[in-house]
């Protein structure tokens, strides 16, 4: 069966690849710092040697509108072509195009239904920064196929917090029971505290450095009886409005399995929004 | 009401260049030639199976019209949309960041709850 060799929960942050390239006059004084926490980041899936990235996002109104919004969906393609137009204008953000897993594609979505997560899929899925950010910090050699995954984290009604965990749990046990000798990785990238396009936005930190706090402290503890008793889709509305986006962080919390403690930690204040990096692994990092 | 219009508005308007910069030269004309021709159009669907009853309220069209974000927000606008594309019109004219702070102070006045984006 396939081995879980990483799992990894970030912010995904799409100014880090214009930041990260800038240079002279435009090179902000927090870029040096930030390039080399997320080298560091990167080591630790590096070290875990995969070959094959199972990446959880969430699309932003690109690929996926309101006329048909699934609340978790799979792709299952052999490419997926990355970023929008308004993501290259925003952020600078590159086109890309990655490989597909489509087997572990098709395992995903056949052991998802049978376990009860009726998830939709997509055989022609473009990807956004929600999922290309991470491969830019994590694996900018974009050469390691992916699946997809999408969580509603954006258009309410949204799923309950509870799903996402429960969902994180039973992609873990998907992976595990997958009839491959390859090495898994499973990447999923969410928010902290953040608003946008609110009173809040772009403060000179997160809109909630308490929540900021709390719930690192949760993530990396994996303190999900805590997290879950504290969190509700009505209480994330109060650490800004875009904080929705924290519960692919439980999803994750849940990848990793409750009470597991993170074996790498770490984050970043910037203006807007910390950063936060989480790595575990589950059979030990020299497999 | 027909937040979902709105939102349907500034998606469609954010994700083509040339509608952005319709936009920003001609907000009215653009509003009114969009609710004309494009307002029922199903996305995925061919152009002769439109809807037929999609339409802005006053409110709405005027809000947009004018460019008034602020009321947007107070319509359950879905602000990523509206910050995404006001951003893409106007940052422009701005210093680094200072048009999104700007974009935020101006709403200071919402305290939470914030305005229900659901559709």
């Amino acid at each position: 069966m396939a081995t879980v060799v990483a799992v990894i929960a970030s912010t995904h942050h799409p100014f880090y690849y214009k930041a990260s390239t800038a240079t002279g006059e435009d090179r902000r004084p927090f870029a040096d710092e930030w390039v080399r926490k997320i080298t560091a980041f990167r080591e630790t899936l590096t070290r875990a040697r995969p070959d094959v990235l199972v990446m959880v996002g969430s699309d932003h109104f690109h690929q996926l509108w309101l006329d048909n919004m699934p609340q978790f969906l799979v792709g299952k393609a052999p490419f997926y072509d990355a970023n929008f137009y308004n993501e290259e204008r925003e952020f600078g953000l590159p086109r890309m195009l990655l490989k597909g897993q489509e087997d572990l594609s098709a395992h995903i979505l056949r052991a998802g239904l049978d376990e009860g997560f009726d998830l939709a899929f997509s055989n022609e899925l473009r990807i956004d920064h929600s999922i290309t950010c991470p491969i830019i910090t994590l694996r900018p050699e974009a050469d390691l196929p992916i699946v997809p995954i999408y969580t509603n984290i954006f258009a309410p009604p949204l799923p309950q917090p509870k799903r996402f965990v429960q969902l994180g749990q039973t992609i873990r046990d998907i992976v595990e029971s997958w009839p491959s000798h390859l090495r898994v990785a499973v990447i999923g990238t969410g928010h902290l505290s953040l608003e946008l396009g609110g009173p809040r936005q772009f403060g000179p930190h997160g809109p909630d450095p308490d929540f900021d706090r709390k719930a690192v402290e949760w993530i990396a503890t994996g303190d999900l009886e805590r997290c879950l008793a504290e969190v509700t889709l009505d209480s994330l509305h109060s650490p800004g409005n875009a904080t929705h986006g924290f519960m692919d962080f439980m999803l994750m919390m849940g990848v990793a399995g409750a009470g597991q403690k993170a074996d790498y930690v770490d984050s970043l204040d910037l203006f807007h929004t910390m950063e936060a990096y989480f790595t575990w692994y589950p059979n030990g990092v020299h497999q | 009401m027909s937040k979902y219009l709105v939102d349907k508005f500034l998606y469609t308007v954010d994700r083509d260049p040339e509608l952005v910069e319709r936009y920003r030269e001609d907000p009215r004309g653009t509003v009114t030639w969009w609710e004309a021709e494009c307002a029922n159009s199903v996305l995925n669907c061919h152009a002769g199976e439109a809807s037929t009853w999609l339409r802005f309220t006053d409110e709405e069209r005027e809000a947009l019209a004018a460019h008034d974000h602020v009321a947007l927000f107070s319509l359950g606008a879905h602000p990523f949309l509206t910050l995404t594309l006001f951003i893409a019109m106007f940052e422009r004219d701005h210093g680094p960041l200072e048009y999104q702070k700007a974009f935020g102070a101006r709403l200071a006045h919402f305290e939470m709850p914030y305005p229900d984006i659901a559709t």
